[in-house]
C-alpha cells in the first residue's frame, strides 16, 4: 500500500463503485415491530422468578453489584411432624421486586441462587415510559417464567 | 517629526491594531467528535491551535472506589463496563490478576475460550474504530459497512456469554461454567454452544471481506489520504515518553504487544505478526488497525482448531479470598495495555484497586501533538488514538 | 395578459415547482444515501417514507425558534431569509422545456428569460454567500464564526473557478441567455451525437466540482463539518429559521444540477415523439431526467467521499482549477476564432 497520491484518483472511483455495488444488495435490517428478531438462548433479556423455589436466603439480594432486588418475607410454622418434635418453619416469600431500572444485566443473582428460584429468559420487550414502572414485583417476575428457553445443545 | 519617524510609528500603530487575539474555543463536553464527554479548552488562532488542555472526569465512575467495596466477583461485572467497546478484553486482566493473587490457574480450555473472545472482542473494537474514523473525516458509509459486520461478532460474543457488551463471561478459576448453582436445569454445563465453531469461521470470512471493502472504501481512497497521511506524526521516542501502548505505539514503529513480549493465556501457542509501521501518522494508526483486524482474524482460526475439550472451572473455594499482597496484571487490550494493580488484605473484596486504563494513557499525548495543528486535523488526530472516555474516566 | 400577471404567475409556478422539488429531493437523497448504505432509510411516514420531508417540516415548523442572547438581531433573522430568496431566485432563468404555443402565443418554459441570465446566476450565487456569512456572525458564537469563516473564503474562491469555467459556455453560444444557450445545444453532431456542451468536458467537470463547494455538498461541506465546527455557521438556529437554511441548501443543490443539466447536457433538447398535444412535454421531461441524474450524482458523491481540508481545498481551487480553466478559455476561444475567422495565415 503506498502513501503516494496519484492523480487520477483511482481510489475515490474504486470506492464510489463500492458503494454502488451495495445498492443492489439487500438491507440487512429486521423490521423491528413488524419482524421480531429472535434472541439467543443464553441472552439477558429478563430475569425470571418461580417463587415455589424461592426459600427467601437472600443470597441474590445480598451478591448483586448493585442492590438492585428487594426481599421481604416471614416465617410460617408448618406444624409438629412428629408429637414433641421442633415446630418446623417454612420460609414464605412477601415480596419479591427486581428494579429493571438499576439492574445491570451481570447475571450474579442467577448464579448464585442455589434453588433454581432465577432463570434469565432472552425476553426483551418491557420498555416503559416511567422509570419507576421498571421495578417488576413478584408476580410480573413470574410471568417471565413461561418464555425460558432450553438450554441449547453443546459444542462437543 | 520626520517622515521617516512618523512612517515607524504608523507601521506599529497598524501592527498593534492588527494583532489578533486567540479565541477560546470549548471543544466538547458535548461536541460530535469527542467520542462522548471529553473537552478540550483550545487556545485558537483562526483555525490554528496554539495551545489545547484536555478536561476530563465528565464520565467519572468512580470504579476503583467502587471496586473496594465489592466482592471479586462482583467486580468482574463492573470492570467490562469500563472500556464498554471491548468488555471481555477489559474483563481477562483483572481475573488474571485475581488468579495470581490466589493462585489458581484456569484449565486449558477455559484459556482458549478466553482467547478466542477477547480477540472477538478486539476485532468489534477495531471495527468500530474503522467505522468511526471514517465518519470523523466525513465519510459516512464504512460507518455503516463495518457496523454491520460488527453485529455479526457481537452475536458470536452473546450467543456464548449471553451479552453483547457486557459479557461477564470471567470467573475466578476458569470461566462461567454453569447457568446457575441450582440443582437440575441450571447446573447443565455452559460450554460453547453447538455450532459456535462453524458460525465462528464462517463470521471470520465476513471479516475477511469488510477488510478487504475497507480497503477499497477507505485505504485506498485519496481524499483519506490527503487527511491522514504525515498529519500527527508520533516519534517513537514521543510515544514512549508519553506512555502510548497499542496500536498508537505500533504505528510509531515500536513492534510492543504484550501477548508476545509478556505472553498470557494461550497467545504462545498460536502464530501471529506483530503489526507495526514505520510512520506514526494518522494513516499508519488506522492501517494498523485494520491489519490487526486480519491478524485476530488469523488467531481466532488457529484457535477454533487448537481448543482442547476438558472442563471450564478450576476447584475454587466456594467464598472467594485473595490472600494479602498485592499483584499487577496486565493484557494487551484492543487500545493496549490494560493493567490491574490488586492490593489485598485477605478479604472478600480488594482493598485498593488501580486501574491502568489504556485510553487515559494514550490521551496524554493530546496537549504536545496538537500544539500548531489544524482543527480539521485535531478530528484527525483524535479520532486516530482512538480512546473510549469510559476508559479515561473510569 | 397584463405583462404583470403573467409575471407574477411565472413566479409562483417555479416558487410551487422548487417547494415540491425539494420535498422529493430530500426524500430521494436518504433513500438513495441508505440504499448505497446499506440500509432502510426513511420508511414509515407515507408509503416507502415519501412523506417524512413533510412530517420533518411540520415538526419544525411547529418548534420553538430559539434565539441565543448574543445574536445581532436583524442580521441573524435575514440570514436565512437571503439564504432561501437567492436560492429560489436562481431557478427563475433556468427554462424547463422548450416553448409552448397557446392560443397563437408561444410562451417560454422559464421563470424569465434575462438576457443576462448566467450573470445573473453568478451575481446571485455570490449573493448567497452573505446569508452564510451574516448567519455565523450574527450568532454571536464562535463554532458559527468559523464556519462563516471557512464559508466566505471557500465559497468566493469556487466563485471565480465558477465563472471562469462558464465563460467558454458562453464563448461557444456567443450569449449570456441561458435559453439561448439551451437553443443552440439543439441537434447533433455528425448525425449522431448530441451536439451538447459536454464538449467543453474541461468546463463541465470544473463546473460540477466548484458547484459541490458552492452548494457546501460533501466532500466539500467544511462549512457545516459537524465533527469538527459541530454545525457551522446554523449552530444556533433552530425551528422555522433552521428550516429554511435546510430548504435554501437542497434547492441550491437542485440548481446546481438544473444548472449543469441546462449548460452542459442540453437541457430540454431531446428525442420528441407522439402528437403534438403531448410533444411538449418530452423536453420538459429531459429537462428532469437529466437534472434528477445529476442530483443522484450529488448524492452518490457525498455517500462514497470523505471531506476535504480546509487548505487543501484552497490550494485545489486556486492552484488547479483556476489555472485549468484560464488555460481552457484560451483553447476554446482559438478553437472559437479558427472556426469562425479561418486559420491565421490562411
Amino acid at each position: 500500500m503506498s502513501k503516494s497520491i496519484n492523480f487520477p484518483f483511482p481510489g475515490l472511483f474504486r470506492g464510489m463503485g463500492l458503494t454502488l455495488k451495495t445498492m443492489v444488495k439487500r438491507a440487512p435490517v429486521t423490521m423491528y415491530p413488524e419482524v421480531q428478531e429472535v434472541p439467543v438462548p443464553r441472552a439477558r433479556g429478563v430475569i425470571s422468578l418461580d417463587v415455589d423455589n424461592c426459600t427467601v436466603c437472600m443470597l441474590c439480594a445480598r451478591e448483586c453489584p448493585d442492590w438492585c432486588i428487594y426481599i421481604e418475607g416471614h416465617k410460617e410454622e408448618k406444624g409438629e411432624t412428629k408429637p414433641g418434635a421442633r415446630m418446623r418453619t417454612k420460609n414464605l416469600l412477601d415480596r419479591f421486586d427486581i428494579d429493571y431500572g438499576l439492574c445491570m444485566y451481570c447475571g450474579i443473582c442467577v448464579e448464585v441462587c442455589p434453588f433454581d428460584a432465577l432463570f434469565w429468559t432472552p425476553e426483551y420487550e418491557y420498555s416503559e415510559p416511567r422509570v419507576a414502572d421498571l421495578l417488576h414485583n413478584k408476580e410480573k417476575l413470574t410471568e417471565w417464567l413461561a418464555t425460558v428457553p432450553e438450554n441449547p445443545a453443546l459444542e462437543s | 517629526m520626520t517622515s521617516r519617524e512618523m512612517m515607524h510609528r504608523s507601521e506599529s500603530a497598524v501592527s498593534i491594531e492588527l494583532q489578533t487575539p486567540d479565541m477560546t474555543l470549548n471543544i466538547g463536553p458535548q461536541h460530535p467528535s469527542t467520542h462522548g464527554v471529553l473537552r478540550l479548552v483550545a487556545k485558537v488562532d483562526g483555525e490554528r491551535i496554539r495551545e489545547v488542555e484536555p478536561v476530563i472526569g465528565y464520565m467519572h465512575r468512580g470504579y476503583e472506589k467502587l471496586a473496594e467495596v465489592r466482592t471479586y466477583a462482583q467486580i468482574t461485572a463492573l470492570v467490562n463496563r469500563i472500556d464498554w467497546v471491548s468488555g471481555f478484553a477489559s474483563e481477562v486482566p483483572f481475573i488474571l490478576g485475581v488468579e495470581k493473587l490466589m493462585g489458581v490457574e484456569a484449565p486449558e480450555r477455559a484459556q482458549w475460550i478466553r482467547l478466542i473472545l477477547s480477540e472477538l472482542a478486539r476485532i468489534s473494537s477495531h471495527l468500530v474504530f474503522i467505522s468511526s474514523y471514517p465518519l470523523e473525516l466525513g465519510a459516512t458509509t464504512p460507518l455503516m459497512h463495518s457496523l454491520r459486520e460488527r453485529e455479526y461478532i457481537l452475536e458470536l460474543i452473546e450467543e456464548v456469554t449471553g451479552g453483547r457488551f457486557h459479557p461477564n463471561f470471567n470467573r475466578v478459576g476458569g470461566v462461567k461454567s454453569a447457568y446457575g448453582g441450582g440443582s437440575t436445569t441450571k447446573k447443565q454445563s455452559m460450554d460453547l454452544p453447538a455450532g459456535f465453531f462453524k458460525r465462528t469461521s464462517e463470521a471470520m470470512d465476513r471479516m475477511d471481506k469488510i477488510c478487504d471493502d475497507i480497503d477499497t472504501l477507505v485505504t485506498g481512497n485519496e481524499l483519506i489520504k490527503m487527511r491522514t497521511v504525515g498529519v500527527g506524526i508520533i516519534p517513537p521516542d514521543k510515544a514512549l515518553e508519553f506512555g502510548l501502548s497499542g496500536p498508537n505505539l505500533r504505528a510509531s514503529g515500536v513492534a510492543y504487544d504484550l501477548r508476545k513480549s509478556d505472553s498470557y493465556l494461550t497467545y504462545d501457542q498460536v502464530e501471529f505478526d506483530v503489526v507495526s509501521r514505520p510512520g506514526g501518522d494518522c494513516y499508519d494508526r488506522y492501517l494498523v488497525r485494520l491489519h490487526e483486524v486480519r491478524e485476530s482474524v488469523k488467531i481466532i482460526r488457529q484457535a477454533i482448531d487448537m481448543i482442547p475439550s476438558g472442563p471450564l472451572q478450576a476447584k475454587v473455594p466456594r467464598v472467594l479470598k485473595a490472600p494479602k499482597g498485592h499483584v499487577y496484571s496486565r493484557a494487551e487490550n484492543p487500545k493496549g495495555e490494560f493493567g490491574y494493580y490488586i492490593v489485598s488484605e485477605g478479604g472478600k473484596m480488594p482493598y485498593r484497586l488501580k486501574i491502568r486504563s489504556t485510553s487515559f494513557s494514550n490521551l496524554t499525548i493530546l496537549p504536545w501533538i496538537l500544539k500548531g495543528q489544524l482543527i480539521p486535523d485535531l478530528v484527525a488526530i483524535m479520532g486516530s488514538l482512538d480512546f473510549v472516555l469510559g476508559d479515561v474516566d473510569r | 395578459m397584463s405583462i404583470f400577471i403573467e409575471a407574477a404567475i411565472r413566479a409562483v409556478f417555479v416558487f410551487g415547482f422548487l417547494l415540491v422539488t425539494v420535498i422529493l429531493l430530500v426524500w430521494v437523497e436518504r433513500k438513495f444515501v441508505s440504499d448505497l448504505q446499506n440500509r432502510v432509510g426513511p420508511d414509515r411516514a407515507g408509503p416507502w417514507g415519501i412523506l417524512q420531508t413533510l412530517a420533518d417540516g411540520m415538526k419544525s415548523f411547529f418548534k420553538e425558534s430559539i434565539r441565543p442572547t448574543n445574536v445581532e438581531v436583524a442580521l441573524f433573522v435575514a440570514a436565512p431569509i437571503i439564504a432561501l430568496m437567492t436560492a429560489l431566485l436562481i431557478f427563475m432563468v433556468v427554462p424547463i422545456g422548450a416553448p409552448v404555443e397557446i392560443n397563437g402565443t408561444e410562451y417560454a418554459l422559464v421563470g424569465a428569460d434575462l438576457n443576462v441570465g448566467l450573470l445573473y446566476v453568478l451575481a446571485l450565487s455570490s449573493m448567497a454567500v452573505y446569508a452564510i456569512v451574516f448567519a455565523g456572525w450574527a450568532s454571536g458564537s464562535k463554532y458559527p464564526l468559523l464556519g462563516s469563516v471557512r464559508a466566505s473564503a471557500q465559497m468566493i474562491s469556487y466563485e471565480a473557478a465558477m465563472g471562469l469555467s462558464l465563460v467558454p459556455v458562453v464563448l461557444f453560444a456567443g450569449s449570456t441567455s441561458i435559453t439561448t444557450i439551451v437553443e443552440q445545444q439543439q441537434g447533433t453532431f455528425l448525425g449522431v451525437f448530441p451536439a451538447w456542451n459536454i464538449v467543453l468536458l474541461p468546463s463541465f467537470v470544473i463546473f460540477l466540482i466548484s458547484g459541490f463547494a458552492e452548494t457546501n455538498r460533501a466532500p466539500f461541506d467544511l462549512v457545516e463539518a459537524e465533527q469538527e465546527i459541530v454545525g457551522g455557521y446554523h449552530t444556533e438556529y433552530s425551528g422555522f429559521q433552521f428550516a429554511l437554511f435546510f430548504l435554501a441548501e437542497y434547492i441550491a443543490v437542485f440548481n446546481i444540477s438544473a444548472l449543469t443539466a441546462v449548460l452542459f447536457l442540453g437541457g430540454w433538447s431531446g428525442p420528441v415523439f407522439g402528437p403534438a398535444w403531448i410533444a411538449w412535454v418530452w423536453p420538459i421531461g429531459w429537462f428532469l431526467l437529466k437534472t434528477w441524474a445529476i442530483v443522484l450524482f450529488f448524492v452518490w458523491v457525498r455517500a462514497s467521499l470523505p471531506r476535504m481540508r480546509y487548505d487543501h481545498l484552497m490550494s485545489f481551487g486556486w492552484k488547479k482549477l483556476i489555472p485549468v480553466s484560464l488555460a481552457w478559455i484560451i483553447l476554446v476561444a482559438i478553437a472559437i476564432g479558427i472556426r469562425d475567422f479561418g486559420l491565421p495565415w490562411s
